[in-house]
């Protein structure tokens, strides 16, 4: 498995080699998606719905939220308005990923947003540094995290129930994990220490936030915001 | 296999509210120059989202903060920084992590 020094060292173009690159996220989407599987089972949804939310919709906490909803016959607009706000971030995650597939063609990024997740986006804005990334890497990442979600929730689904306890296999810990992996090789060059103070007030921000509401879907928005005008407002 | 038709609708609004957020950026911004200094705040962006992300999954549950032994996160990022920081190997840093949190829920 290649390390992100390595990566860097040259953009990565090929689809093979964003699958490559996808494996931390594949693995942790595998016992989520498993889960979200079992859960949305137990609140009534049926297998092809499972399936098809994975594919459609895509959104971790958002499905998780929705299937429970759902279940609780919550009307449609109260679910598809939580839905929108709980997915409201990845504006600022897109948003990001301009600089590095600005020179695509707008069909390739109207394909490519679709696979925005926390995951993919801190994976992706990892390894591409803000430099021009090829739309194959891309899909490579976005295609196999994707498939990984979709599968593992199918397979939740038909299961039904919990196949084996990934929490004492400490699967759960995979992407908080991953998160840890990409943020600290971030966390370097001369304004290192900005970066630093960007990353702690962000982090003080979204426990904040889930502390006066919580389960808060501006959580991560606001860190967001607050952290990186930090990084731009230090000397 | 069967798909009724009201959650399909459900569905069906979900994804669009989700792929728009997604969407509208990347593809709307690409056309134009960002200023300078915006491209300078989204270059804080990626720090800020995993710090978020990462602070929520070690020191929350649903019920609120937790840490150790009952949510034994925090003592399970230990040797995961420790790896990222030495290797800057990602797939080591995420066994590394995995490892500590399956040895933590055996022992705690």
């Amino acid at each position: 498995m290649a390390t992100l020094e390595t990566a860097v060292t040259r953009q990565p173009s090929s689809f093979l080699e964003g699958v490559r690159a996808a494996g931390p996220v594949m693995l942790g989407y595998l016992p989520i998606g498993f889960a979200f599987g079992v859960l949305a089972r137990t609140a009534g949804l049926t297998v092809a719905e499972i399936g098809l939310m994975s594919v459609l919709v895509y959104a971790g906490s958002a499905q998780f939220i929705g299937a429970a909803m759902i279940g609780a016959g919550a009307p449609a607009p109260a679910i598809i308005s939580t839905t929108f706000l709980v997915n409201l971030r990845h504006l600022l995650m897109s948003t990001a990923l301009v600089p590095s597939l600005r020179q695509n063609r707008a069909w390739q990024n109207s394909l490519l947003a679709f696979g925005i997740t926390d995951e993919t986006f801190a994976l992706n804005s990892a390894l591409l540094r803000g430099q021009p990334a090829s739309p194959a890497f891309v899909a490579g990442v976005h295609v196999s995290a994707q498939a990984s979600w979709v599968l593992a929730s199918v397979a939740g689904a038909l299961v039904g129930q919990m196949a084996a306890n990934t929490e004492a296999l400490g699967l759960d810990f995979a992407l908080p994990a991953m998160f840890i992996g990409l943020l600290v090789p971030q966390i370097s060059g001369a304004e290192r220490w900005k970066k630093v103070l960007s990353a702690l007030v962000a982090a003080a921000v979204s426990i904040g936030i889930l502390l006066l509401s919580p389960g808060s879907g501006w959580a991560i928005i606001g860190a967001t915001v607050v952290g990186a005008t930090v990084g731009v407002l230090l000397k | 296999m069967t798909v009724r038709p009201a959650v399909l609708a459900i569905i069906l609004g979900m994804a669009l509210v989700t792929y728009l957020p997604r969407m509208l950026p990347l593809v709307v911004l690409s056309r134009v120059q960002l200023p300078p200094l915006v491209l300078k705040w989204l270059s804080y962006v990626p720090v800020s989202v995993l710090a978020a992300l990462l602070a929520k999954e070690l020191l929350m549950t649903d019920a609120g903060l937790a840490f150790p032994p009952a949510h034994p996160h925090l003592l399970a990022a230990l040797p995961a920084f420790i790896v990222a920081a030495t290797t800057r190997s990602l797939m080591g840093t995420v066994i590394a992590g995995i490892a500590a949190m399956a040895l933590l829920r055996l022992v705690l």
